[in-house]
């Protein structure tokens, strides 16, 4: 069997989700799906995991506040004690509470520079990158579903197109993958 | 139809009858076609005023900050006012973006980028002064806490001031980050439009190589929410912690505790009053009546109003609490606010402050263009008085009455603040010229909810009266 990728256009959202529910309930693999902004709910039907990028902007947080404390600590409590307006600085607990806006700071800022730098590495956007998506209009008016003969191999290719004609698609684009 | 249904009592977001690709089409002109000659003449205005207070800027490095009219006894004056002004105008487009992304209010989507692009303009603004004020510029990197040769010799964590440049600095690179990571797929659009080579590399890189699959939206929308997120007590924590600058001091009419949640509310009042000016010439310029509706306009005011009286509540409070608290200093220090050498300057604040915005509660005024653009000024010019007054009638009144002067501008203090508002719409301009000005993308993501046609649709099917937004 030929390694080739198809890429079946529809002109709405809604009809896009619909076609892919109607693919997977047919046995077919769907590999992806390029659309201007979220379908929502089409996550679940071609299986793409939901992501960890949460968990990630915690743990980048947790480390900037651990950073803060034991920063300020060593700079405020244990390098040079600061004197300042007689507020109490024997120890980092009394002085907590004016340490509190700096550390809670530099939380968010961890938190959100970490998760931002990830998600741009994870998702392959960075300056220079080409874009990837199959269509130019896919980031206009335009939703594909794509969906790769390798990951189908119990399906014949006619099966697979005369599908795709059935759920409403505006176009089908046939593509020959190279072998490398 | 789209899997969420809106009330009937939602009136559309999107007028006009749009799909998808109009929506493109309409944000996507003033970036492909030629700018207007208005565009031009507004940017030579702003650049000729941003240019003068350039000029200001270096004569004022140049020379020190002698040139300013700051003396021994008010050694505050507008270089902390303007600062306090710019990070408050800063503060409606975190808001508009982080709050009501949490909130979930569909009308953000017209209105969040502008006013995105506008905090970090307005956060650019404010962070000039205190590095000018700084004197010698180029040791500004003092106020890290980096080793050095003096001991090492620390920054104090104790002070407000050094809270600021960890608060601003996280403001506006957050602020940064949350706007460029949702302007990543605009861009793309505009890449996949382009036909001419040299935009469409440009735009490309831009893009940052946005590809729009299933994975990528996923994470995006979860970048988006955890960002709005952390954003949200970012931007309450900002400018409370301006306000301690003032607040854990002990000068009288500065040191009080309602200054934070004060300081918060007359931060987001005065930055949706800078959104609106901004916006009410933006949608009839580059014609996006269709998008920014008078719906959108009329929520605004409805945000003026809530925060607007907030701030009046706040300044009848601290008059209340200077007479309740039986202290002799905090009294004068009020005293002398509202009938002092600058009580033209307190009643001009309360004026602009307290009593214009109630007169949005009147439906037609609310949702009058002219009236609101007028009343947008009106705000901001109370905004900026009121931390005139705060911090100059403050300082002005010593302990020691031979110590009692006035403050008077020199030409170099008027010509750094004309001209951050000169830099600001220079910034601007050039935005709206080369920069998706609405959110496309989100904005197609509403048009099934919200938009006239599908409205239309869905009353029809639920046998409801039809209403048209405006």
């Amino acid at each position: 069997m030929s390694n080739k990728v198809y890429y079946a256009m529809y002109d709405d959202d809604h009809k896009c989700l619909e076609g892919a529910k109607t693919l997977v309930g047919e046995g077919v693999h769907v590999s992806d799906a390029f659309s201007p902004f979220p379908i929502h709910g089409i996550d679940p039907v071609i299986g793409v995991q939901h992501t960890r990028l949460g968990i990630c902007a915690f743990l980048y947080g947790i480390t900037g506040t651990m950073t803060a404390i034991f920063g300020i600590k060593y700079f405020m409590i244990s390098d040079w004690p600061m004197i300042v307006g007689g507020k109490p600085n024997g120890t980092m607990l009394e002085n907590l509470p004016a340490f509190i806006p700096p550390i809670f700071e530099f939380t968010v800022f961890c938190a959100a520079h970490g998760m931002a730098l990830t998600y741009l590495l994870r998702n392959k956007t960075l300056p220079g990158m080409p874009a990837r998506n199959p269509d130019p209009r896919t980031t206009d008016d335009r939703f594909v579903l794509e969906i790769r003969t390798a990951e189908n191999h119990e399906m014949t290719e006619e099966k697979i197109q005369s599908l795709l004609k059935s759920t409403g698609i505006v176009e089908l684009d046939v593509r020959e993958i190279e072998a490398h | 139809m789209s899997a969420v249904r809106e009330a009937q009592i939602r009136i559309p977001l999107i007028d006009g009858h749009k799909t998808y690709h109009d929506i493109s089409v309409d944000i996507c002109k003033p970036i492909e076609s030629k700018a207007s000659r208005g565009w031009y003449i507004c940017i030579t205005i702003a650049g000729i005023i941003a240019l003068w207070g350039i000029g200001c800027i270096f004569y004022l490095v140049g020379t020190g900050i002698g040139t300013w009219g700051l003396n021994k006894t008010v050694n505050w004056a507008w270089d902390i006012t303007n600062f306090v002004w710019w990070v408050g105008i800063g503060h409606a487009g975190t808001l508009i973006s982080a709050v009501l992304l949490l909130f979930r209010q569909r009308w953000r989507m017209a209105v969040n980028r502008s006013a995105e692009a506008m905090t970090i303009f307005a956060v650019i603004m404010a962070a000039l002064f205190p590095v000018m004020h700084m004197g010698r510029i180029w040791c500004a990197y003092w106020v890290l806490p980096l080793p050095n040769q003096f001991g090492s010799l620390w920054v104090n964590f104790n002070s407000p001031l050094l809270w600021d440049v960890f608060a601003i600095s996280t403001y506006f690179t957050v602020s940064l980050v949350f706007w460029y990571i949702g302007l990543i797929p605009d861009f793309g659009t505009i890449r996949d439009r382009m036909t001419k080579p040299l935009a469409k590399k440009v735009y490309s890189i831009l893009s940052f190589g946005w590809t729009g699959n299933a994975k990528a939206w996923n994470r995006f929308e979860i970048v988006s929410l955890v960002l709005a997120g952390l954003s949200t007590p970012l931007v309450f924590s900002v400018h409370s912690i301006v306000s301690t600058d003032f607040a854990t001091s002990i000068v009288p009419g500065w040191h009080t505790t309602i200054f934070p949640p004060y300081f918060v509310s007359g931060a987001v009042f005065s930055g949706f009053a800078m959104v609106l000016t901004l916006l009410l010439i933006m949608r009839k310029v580059m014609k996006l009546e269709n998008y920014v509706t008078v719906k959108h306009v009329e929520y605004m005011n409805i945000v003026i109003i809530v925060t607007g009286s907030i701030v009046g509540v706040a300044y009848l409070t601290e008059l209340f609490v200077s007479w309740y608290s039986g202290v002799e200093y905090e009294s004068y220090a009020f005293i002398n606010r509202f009938s002092g050498d600058y009580a033209w300057a307190y009643w001009s604040m309360m004026t602009c402050n307290v009593v214009s915005p109630q007169l949005f509660w009147v439906k037609k005024w609310r949702r009058s263009l002219s009236f609101t653009f007028f009343m947008s000024f009106i705000v901001n010019i109370g905004m900026w008085f009121e931390r005139f007054v705060i911090i100059v009638t403050s300082l002005h009144r010593d302990y020691v009455p031979s110590s009692w002067t006035w403050f008077h501008p020199t030409f170099v203090d008027i010509g750094i603040f004309i001209g951050t508002i000169g830099i600001f719409f220079t910034l601007f301009l050039l935005f709206a010229r080369y920069f998706p000005v609405l959110a496309l993308n989100e904005l197609k993501s509403i048009l099934k909810t919200s938009g006239e046609s599908y409205k239309e649709e869905q009353w029809k099917a639920e046998g409801g009266l039809y209403r048209k937004s405006s």
